[in-house]
């Protein structure tokens, strides 16, 4: 497979600051693949972010999108609509009074024909499962129903890659686990590349590909259940890791033979029976 | 004397209009003072409304609220005065700073008590402390500082009023891992040295388990469990049933359950959970 | 508690009222306005409330929900009656009394205008969502862009508006709960105390009003939008009968008012 969003040496400062958000990114993702992006504040993921779809461009180096370099600004158009954002308050990005007028805002945007916004409209909520709820008030959704209706917002345009920065982060669990399980059945159903931003390594757990950022440097890469076998490396960048994880490799140090990939609650409990048994 | 007696508190929003509501509903219980107490519970089954009746920013529409042997709502000047005694922290309460300087900010409660200038400097400083907040940033804007910063100046302003209750809702949501630790760390070192009653809801069950001697859990308006985190964890398919999320402890001591494996002891924590298997392997190898 | 606001309130419906073109409406209730400050006797006024009446029958609007809205508006309902009544000239109700039956009748004229007013658009923005509002006002205007008035600038600010403003009632209500808990006092003291008092609200208000725009901009953008230009719509609003007998029983109206204040009626 190719890949869809390619970072080649990038590197950002912000205009008020001195030190360097980015240092020397290169990172390619894979059209279709699940992607998750950890780290604590301030290690540059949001900045990363913010590069996919031009709302920031490199100091040097440079991103491109679907072959389309983002420092084009007459590109700007396509590659917006190339690359969904959802951002973490949703009531900052909620638009309109009515969840299927705020839908409808990013295809309207883009001059597409009534009949075939209307159909975009319905689909983007149905994938979302917030149909039932498109004449309601968006203030008075729970916090993760107001997420999902802006994933709605943000697929209505069809984009290939949907890119959500700490969608969950102002959620309560229930809500955190709508939006999750919406993006990767986005992802695994719709062929949707998704790239998540998060600070929960609970959430990372379901991702194809983990990515693990700190002070503007990616210093891990890879599956997650070979991420978080890291566990010292993790502690060292002031992450945790999962229960499962910490709990087989201190179990390995008491002279245990656990496999370190069992990231997954179930394979955790199966590979523990097994050797209790 | 801050310890809080709550005498079948009910509340109705809006009640006699279509929108009535019954937020929470005949609630029992007294915290003693110095306890630390974990509310846990969905989003929308009370517990919101309920520590909204424990310094009086809301009235029972049922029942009534002691702190310290009195009503708290026995008149005007009760209800303020309860204010001091208990102090609550609003979910991301970095919102409500507003003064120019991060020590007028922390001072804002402690001026609104009436007291003299030396005794405010003197609380300013000892709440900025209990939370970390060097005195290099008193002259600053807290608009400028960081997110975990902002959270601890906030939670600093109540600390201020050296409340014998402190409730803070959710006061780890949204922060990052390591700014987490730091809010939490805070407050159990406030209990410690000042021995006041610490009241916090929370999502994070881990969290929860770990630090409070008591929980109580919220369903739908009534208190649906109350006990140590030992007696309620070892009933975990309760939380289960009510929709809410185990100690990942014992969600991992739940899916050995299932394979078979019972462990002994009730388990919530990481530590119990390794030494449960440890033994239970000891066992086996006998 | 300011939940309570009424402004700008839409209740959702499915009646004739709520199914007509909003740009009929806003024409209409225009016309109904004209009409109100040309009515000029008895007659002219019964046919106003009458008129008034119907459509809140159709829409099914209650009486009470209107009155309610008329609520804050009391104080200047009875200023501009009283002022009316003592400050006319005119034959005294009785002899030596400032009162006049001039007066009176003025009075009750006037208080009429002014409710019938409200009435009027209250029933416009009870049966019109905000969203319905915005684009038809921004169709009516829509002639002034030849003339370069940012008429898709101006509605769009207005919907935002009205979508920001129960977020931020509700952010009001949370801040003050808040700063009310560190012992803030809203209730005491004089009216300089009072404003000050209001400071701990207005401050983080504002900052997070600005937050707030910064992150929607950035949204906005990054949802491709750029201007009106080449937008197109989801919900495209078309004149139906309905709408053109509607338009036209208003002109007859206000031409019948205005023909019945000919005869002093």
């Amino acid at each position: 497979m190719s890949s869809i969003i390619s970072f080649e040496g990038v590197h950002f400062t912000y205009p008020e600051d001195e030190l360097e958000s980015l240092c020397g990114i290169d990172l390619e993702i894979e059209e279709g693949s699940f992607v998750a992006v950890l780290g604590h504040n301030g290690s540059g993921k949001s900045t990363l972010a913010k590069h996919m779809n031009a709302i920031l461009v490199p100091s040097s180096g440079r991103v491109l999108i679907n072959g389309l370099n983002t420092a084009d600004e007459s590109q700007l158009i396509g590659i917006r609509r190339c690359v969904g954002m959802v951002f973490q308050n949703p009531d900052n990005q909620i638009v309109a009074n009515v969840v299927e007028d705020d839908v409808a805002f990013a295809p309207e945007n883009l001059g597409v024909p009534t009949e075939e916004i209307r159909r975009r409209v319905d689909q983007a909520l149905r994938q979302v499962g917030m149909y039932e709820y498109r004449l309601h008030a968006p203030h008075l959704l729970s916090g993760g129903q107001k997420q999902r209706v802006a994933i709605a917002g943000v697929i209505a345009m069809e984009p290939r890659i949907i890119v959500l920065d700490e969608p969950t982060a102002m959620l309560d669990p229930q809500g955190r686990q709508e939006v999750i399980s919406t993006v990767s059945r986005l992802c695994r159903e719709n062929g949707m590349t998704v790239v998540l931003i998060t600070h929960h390594m609970d959430e990372c757990v379901g991702a194809d590909r983990l990515v693990v950022m700190s002070n503007g440097r990616i210093v891990a890469d890879g599956s997650p259940a070979k991420v978080f076998s890291q566990v010292e490396l993790m502690h060292s960048e002031g992450l945790d890791v999962p229960e499962t994880t910490r709990l087989i490799y201190e179990l390995n140090q008491e002279g245990f033979r656990l496999p370190m990939d069992a990231l997954a609650l179930d394979a955790c409990a199966d590979a523990l029976a097994d050797a209790l048994k | 004397m801050s310890e809080i007696r709550v005498e079948n508190l009910s509340h109705i929003y809006s009640s006699g209009t279509p929108f009535e509501k019954t937020a929470i509903e005949n609630i029992d219980l007294c915290i003693p003072e110095g306890q630390f107490v974990g509310l846990i519970g969905h989003t929308g089954s009370g517990k919101s409304t309920f520590i909204q009746h424990l310094n009086a920013l809301l009235s029972p529409t049922g029942g009534r609220v002691l702190c310290g042997g009195e009503d708290i709502n026995r008149d005007k000047q009760a209800r303020r005065d309860v204010k001091w005694k208990v102090g609550l922290v609003f979910q991301y309460p970095e919102y409500q700073l507003f003064e120019e300087t991060v020590y007028a900010d922390i001072a804002f409660g402690p001026k609104n008590m009436g007291l003299s200038k030396e005794e405010i400097d003197e609380r300013v400083r000892e709440a900025a402390s209990f939370v970390g907040v060097e005195e290099e940033l008193f002259q600053r804007s807290p608009l400028e500082m960081s997110g975990g910063q902002k959270r601890r100046i906030a939670i600093a302003g109540v600390i201020a009023m050296r409340p014998g209750v402190l409730i803070l809702d959710e006061p780890t949501a949204g922060l990052d891992p390591a700014g987490c630790r730091q809010v939490l760390d805070n407050i159990c070192r406030y209990r410690k040295e000042t021995g006041s009653t610490v009241i916090i809801v929370s999502h994070n069950m881990d969290d929860a388990a770990r630090l409070t001697e008591r929980l109580l859990v919220f369903d739908h308006g009534r208190v649906a469990m109350d006990g140590t985190p030992e007696e309620i964890f070892s009933r975990p398919q309760e939380l289960v049933n009510i929709g809410l999320a185990v100690p990942r402890a014992t969600a991992i001591a739940m899916a050995l359950e299932k394979r078979g494996i019972k462990l002994a002891g009730s388990i919530y924590t990481h530590e119990q959970l390794k030494a449960a298997i440890l033994k239970a392997r000891g066992a086996g190898a006998c | 508690m300011l939940k309570d606001i009424t402004l700008g309130q839409f209740f959702p419906g499915d009646t004739l009222v709520h199914r007509l073109d909003p740009r009929t409406k806003l024409i209409a209730v225009v016309l109904y306005i004209v009409a109100l400050f040309q009515a000029g006797g008895v007659v002219g006024y019964m046919l106003l409330i009458l008129a008034a009446a119907a459509c809140m029958a159709v829409s099914h609007i209650s009486p009470k929900s209107i009155f309610k809205g008329l609520k804050p508006m009391i104080f200047i309902i009875i200023l501009t009656g009283a002022l009316n009544i003592f400050y006319t000239t005119g034959t005294p109700v009785l002899p030596g009394w400032i009162i006049t039956w001039e007066g009176i009748i003025r009075a009750v004229k006037m208080i009429l205008r002014i409710v019938l007013l409200i009435t009027g658009t209250f029933l416009l923005t009870y049966t019109t969502s905000p969203m319905a509002l915005t684009d038809g006002l921004e169709l009516l205007m829509n002639p002034l862009k030849k003339i370069k008035v940012p008429v898709h600038e101006m509605t769009i600010m207005m919907s935002m508006a009205l979508r920001f403003i129960p977020t931020l009632i509700e952010e009001t209500d949370k801040i003050m709960s808040a700063q009310k808990a560190r012992g803030a006092d809203f209730e005491t003291g004089g009216l300089i105390k009072r404003a000050r008092a209001l400071l701990p609200i207005l401050v983080p208000l504002f900052v997070s009003a600005f937050r707030r725009a910064d992150e929607l901009a950035v949204a906005m953008e990054s949802r491709c939008y750029h201007g009106g230009q080449g937008r197109t719509r989801m919900k495209q609003l078309r004149f139906a009968g309905i709408d053109y007998g509607a338009l036209l029983a208003s002109a007859a109206f206000l031409a019948g008012v205005i023909v019945l204040k000919k005869f002093g009626l």
